[in-house]
């Protein structure tokens, strides 16, 4: 009854559509067999619509799902070798904990159920707690509870839709790093649904930020960070400070482009930017931006008018002559803190720069991350 | 540090005394509804069993323990058959009234207040009523009745024995038909209740793991609705049992239930002790078939 089949998880033109709402347009992913995937977004962005769709919870309106060379679009969530880990854990409160843990083996007739369970629990170090019942044990607890009863199946494909949002800072870091040491073990394939940008770039070895029902990038976290192809994964990933310029003349030799921003001429390297675009908001990095100048032609003169000490750093924010305010982070490496009022030039090197079409908003994917 | 402890103590005292007499305040008139209208009636009417005597020249208490057999010898068919009907229509009304429960709490969405209501509906006409309609409804020149001799139903109802003659009324199959319709309400209504409460979660959880749909019912929906079962059989096995009404309305003299016997020895034949006597193996009937039920059922699982 359960197709047993091993491979990469591909969407193919996934539509889900309620009525006159489109939760998720066209979707085209894969993702390869035994890796940690996330898909990362604000909530309403589809993330958990495809999630669910791929478990078969969910019926899609058009498009495929395939696992390896098998299409299991048509099949029923019992029947499809994928397993969930629940927000709500939605572990079942009459049964026990291991009786939870062992209920996938039990239905698909696994004759060691009872004692695949018990491995499972030891796995994510429950060993214990097998005859108490869920209502028991702590949030946490529970947490790893949901995460043994779906790995324990040996799925081809491991969801866990937002499986550490209710548990407090301290527990979700420690599980973070415990789920990652636990797909690293067992070696499945993981897709995680998040809205953290933080925990998605932590634990996955490639991201798929969502916006608005479609695939907004593709790519590993640190390219996503670095490189961010529209203001909406910029700003959704970390901070980012955007400037209005315009592209002039052709590339140099050195591959160096010059923009003009509020007068200033700035340098971009010209793999990050856009083909044919010559309108364009400049990106850099809060982190990236430097303090004082730094040699290059990348410098812009402002007055300090906040500074916030974070502990490993301290952040600036410099207001523009034409109003607009820079966020500028600095390791607190010993050198002399900026006061507020303080006249200060920014510098950045060229390759910490990334251009982006100026048509978007600037202010896509700002402060929907909470 | 400890006198200021003792004067603290000392002055929050008071409040909390009287805080602690509020509960049993409050408990104090149902407790006294309890002792006069029902404390008192039991113990008058087990002593009235064992009295001796006639309505005309009174009763004397002679201690007349015998007649306890005499009623269960006489009227033991009637308790078996008042159980077995009982049983009958709380096993039909779980059959029912679960399906239209379910729907209810996790599909009726918007409708679920609209359904709710037309479920409680019959209430609002009395049960004597909506009883005798039951006898317009099966009367053997009826469209119900002509269905049900023209689809051969009748005939089948007359091979399993439900029914006598040719005809709906007067029967067994009558009687067992009115106490479903009758109480079918009070068992809708807890399994509501608790498959309300169910989360719906739960059950995809059980499908994601491979749990067919029968699976994930059984293993997970029954055994969670459980408390709304056991709820729900009690308050329609308990009155239908005593029930009265239906026997008398819809059934005939081969269908006669306890209760109306008990009925009939109290306000016709107007002998108490032994009615008295008959209420007494009844009420001790159901409260055994209830325990061992309860404990069958285990409360521990009812979450």
């Amino acid at each position: 009854m359960v197709e047993t089949t091993s491979g990469d998880l591909r969407l193919v033109g996934l539509t889900k559509s309620f009525e006159a709402f489109t939760a998720v347009r066209a979707l085209d992913l894969d993702i390869p067999q035994g890796s940690f995937f996330a898909l990362l977004g604000p909530s309403g962005c589809g993330k958990t619509t495809t999630l669910r769709m791929i478990a078969g919870l969910e019926e899609p309106t058009a498009g495929q799902i395939l696992i390896g060379d098998k299409d299991i679009t048509g099949t029923k969530a019992y029947q499809r070798n994928v397993n969930t880990v629940f927000q709500s854990y939605a572990l079942f409160p009459h049964m026990t904990v291991l009786d939870n843990v062992a209920f996938g083996l039990k239905r698909r007739g696994d004759k060691n159920a009872t004692a695949k369970a018990k491995e499972a629990l030891d796995l994510v170090q429950l060993g214990e707690v097998g005859r108490k019942k869920p209502a028991q044990l702590s949030g946490g607890m529970q947490q790893r509870v949901a995460l043994a009863r779906a790995i324990v199946n040996r799925p081809d494909v491991l969801l866990l839709d937002e499986p550490l949002g209710a548990l407090d800072l301290k527990l979700r870091r420690q599980m973070q790093i415990e789920l990652k040491r636990i797909q690293s073990e067992v070696g499945l394939t993981f897709v995680h649904v998040t809205h953290d940008q933080e925990e998605a770039m932590t634990m996955a070895d490639s991201i798929a930020v969502m916006n608005g029902g479609n695939l907004e990038q593709l790519g590993d976290p640190a390219t996503l960070y670095e490189q961010p192809r529209s203001t909406f994964v910029a700003n959704f990933l970390g901070q980012s400070n955007l400037l209005r310029a315009s592209v002039e003349g052709e590339p140099a030799a050195n591959g160096i482009v010059y923009v003009t921003s509020h007068g200033h001429k700035l340098e971009v390297e010209r793999e990050h930017l856009p083909h044919g675009i010559r309108d364009i908001w400049l990106g850099v990095r809060p982190e990236k931006l430097r303090l004082g100048p730094q040699g290059g032609p990348n410098q812009l003169q402002g007055e300090v008018s906040d500074v916030s000490f974070t502990g490993v750093a301290t952040q600036y924010l410099v207001r523009m002559p034409w109003g607009r305010e820079l966020v500028v982070v600095q390791q607190n490496d010993g050198s002399a803190r900026a006061r507020v009022g303080e006249a200060v030039t920014i510098s950045w090197a060229a390759e910490h720069g990334f251009a982006l079409d100026a048509s978007q908003a600037a202010d896509a994917g700002v402060e929907e991350e909470s | 540090m400890a006198d200021i402890a003792g004067v603290s103590t000392g002055e929050v005292r008071k409040p909390v005394r009287r805080g602690r007499l509020v509960p049993y305040v409050l408990l104090l008139p149902g407790m006294l509804w309890l002792v006069v209208f029902f404390v008192a009636p039991m113990v008058t009417l087990f002593s009235q069993s064992l009295q001796e005597g006639t309505v005309e020249e009174g009763y004397t208490f002679t201690g007349n323990v015998s007649i306890y057999a005499d009623a269960l010898q006489a009227y033991w068919p009637h308790l078996l058959r008042s159980i077995g009907y009982a049983a009958t229509a709380t096993v039909i009304t779980l059959l029912l009234g679960y399906p239209l429960a379910y729907f209810i709490a996790q599909k009726a969405g918007r409708w679920k207040n609209i359904v709710l209501v037309l479920v409680i509906a019959p209430f609002f006409t009395s049960f004597l009523i909506r009883t005798l309609a039951w006898r317009t409804i099966l009367s053997d020149t009826g469209p119900v009745t002509g269905f049900a001799q023209a689809t051969g139903l009748t005939s089948l109802l007359q091979a399993v024995g439900l029914t006598a003659t040719d005809t709906l009324l007067a029967s067994k199959f009558a009687v067992i038909a009115g106490l479903t319709y009758n109480f079918l309400p009070f068992m809708i209504l807890p399994l509501y209740a608790s498959l309300e409460r169910l989360d719906p979660r739960l059950v995809e959880a059980a499908s994601d793991l491979y749990a067919s749909p029968w699976e994930s019912f059984r293993r997970v929906t029954w055994p969670l609705s459980l408390p709304g079962v056991v709820a729900g059989t009690l308050l329609t096995f308990i009155p239908a049992a005593g029930d009265f009404i239906n026997s008398r309305l819809l059934g005939n003299t081969q269908t006669v239930m306890i209760g109306q016997v008990i009925d009939s020895q109290f306000l016709r034949v107007l002998d108490y002790p032994l009615a008295a006597a008959l209420s007494f193996i009844l009420l001790i009937l159901i409260v055994t078939l209830v325990a061992l039920y309860v404990r069958r059922a285990g409360t521990e699982e009812l979450v």
